[in-house]
C-alpha cells in the first residue's frame, strides 16, 4: 500500500487546502498520475502517486484544510 | 529573499504574440509535459484576448455579469488549475507564464510567487513607478491600486501560469469582476505614466529582470507567430 501526503511546499507553509480531487475511490491510477490538487497562497499543487494501482481510500474532501503531512489517500499497489 | 545570483540555469524565452487562452493554455501544458523530460526552463510571454479565468477555489458571486451577457459579449471563461480567485485577461496586458523547475530554485511556493513579485517591482522601477507588495494580498500595487496579479499551478514541481502585468490594458473591462475576489480598483503603467507604452520595451525588460532575479541563463528567444492578432 502506498500513502499520498501532503509534502513539504516551503518555508512557513504549514497548512493547505484541498481544492481538486482527480479521482474517486476505486479509480485505477497510473505512477506519476495527479490524484489531488491543492491550494496554498496563489499556488495550485498537483499532487500525484508514487505508484500504480487502484484507489484503496480518500481521506479528504473538496474545501478541506490540511497540514504539511497529513495521509490524503492510499493506493493499494498493482503487481 | 533574493540572495547571490548564478546565472546557471538555462532558459528559452518564447514570445506567443496576442493568443486566444485556450491555445496558450494547450502550449503550456505541452512545455510542462516537455520540462518533466529536461532541465531548461521556458518563459512565455504573450497577450490575450478579452477572457476571464477562474482558479479552483473561486467565490461565483465574484463574476458580477451574467453568463448570458458574457456570452453576449463574445468573452469566454476559464475554471483553470491555479491559485487565486477570478482574473480577467485583455489586449494590453503581458502575461507571463514561466514554466520552471521549482526544483533548481528551492522547492518554495512562496519564495517562488514572491520573486515573481520582485521581477514586476524591478520593471516597474525601470519606468519609474514606485510599487510595492502589501502585507495581506499578493500582487504588485501601485499605492492603494493593483497593477499585476500571480497566480499559479504546479505539477511535479513544474510550474505553470504565472503573472499578469497591467501595461496598457483597457481597465473598464475589469468592471465585470471583483478582480482576484477584492474589492480593489485595478492600474496600469499607461495609467500612472498618463501614457501608452511600448510592449516590447516591456517584454525586454521583464526577461532582463527575470534573469536577474532567477539566475537564468537565456539561450534561444523564439518569437512564435501564433497568435490570431488584438485588434
Amino acid at each position: 500500500m502506498t500513502e499520498i501526503c501532503l509534502p513539504e511546499l516551503g518555508e512557513g507553509i504549514e497548512s493547505a487546502t484541498i481544492a481538486f480531487l482527480h479521482h474517486q475511490r476505486g479509480d485505477l491510477v497510473k505512477k506519476d498520475e495527479d490524484i489531488v490538487e491543492v491550494v496554498t497562497d496563489k499556488a495550485a499543487f498537483n499532487i500525484p502517486t508514487d505508484a500504480a494501482g487502484t484507489i484503496q481510500e480518500i481521506f479528504v474532501k473538496e474545501g478541506q484544510e490540511i497540514k504539511i503531512g497529513d495521509v490524503l489517500a492510499t493506493i493499494h499497489n498493482s503487481d | 529573499m533574493t540572495s547571490t545570483v548564478q546565472f546557471d540555469k538555462l532558459c528559452h524565452v518564447i514570445d506567443l504574440g496576442c493568443i486566444e487562452y485556450s491555445k496558450a493554455l494547450k502550449i503550456q501544458e505541452n512545455y510542462v509535459e516537455q520540462c518533466l523530460q529536461n532541465e531548461e526552463n521556458i518563459l512565455l510571454l504573450c497577450e490575450h484576448p478579452p477572457v476571464l479565468t477562474r482558479g479552483r477555489l473561486t467565490d461565483g458571486r465574484n463574476l458580477l455579469l451574467s453568463q448570458k451577457k458574457l456570452q453576449d459579449k463574445g468573452i469566454a471563461m476559464h475554471d483553470i488549475s491555479r491559485g487565486g480567485d477570478i482574473t480577467l485577461h485583455a489586449p494590453g496586458q503581458l502575461i507571463i507564464y514561466p514554466i520552471f523547475h521549482l526544483g533548481q530554485f528551492g522547492k518554495d511556493l512562496k519564495r517562488y510567487l514572491y520573486n515573481l513579485e520582485q521581477v514586476t517591482i524591478e520593471v516597474l522601477k525601470d519606468f519609474g513607478i514606485v510599487a510595492t507588495r502589501i502585507s495581506k494580498h499578493r500582487g504588485v500595487w501601485v499605492k492603494s491600486k493593483k497593477i499585476a496579479s500571480v497566480g499559479i499551478g504546479v505539477r511535479k514541481w513544474i510550474s505553470f501560469h504565472g503573472l499578469a502585468i497591467n501595461v496598457n490594458t483597457d481597465l473598464n473591462l475589469f468592471s465585470m469582476i471583483k478582480p482576484c475576489g477584492l474589492n480593489v480598483d485595478m492600474t496600469s503603467v499607461k495609467e500612472v505614466l498618463e501614457k501608452e507604452i511600448d510592449m516590447q520595451l516591456v517584454k525586454e525588460k521583464i526577461i532582463n529582470k527575470f534573469c536577474h532575479v532567477f539566475g537564468l541563463d537565456i539561450k534561444i528567444f523564439l518569437s512564435e507567430a501564433k497568435g490570431v492578432g488584438c485588434d
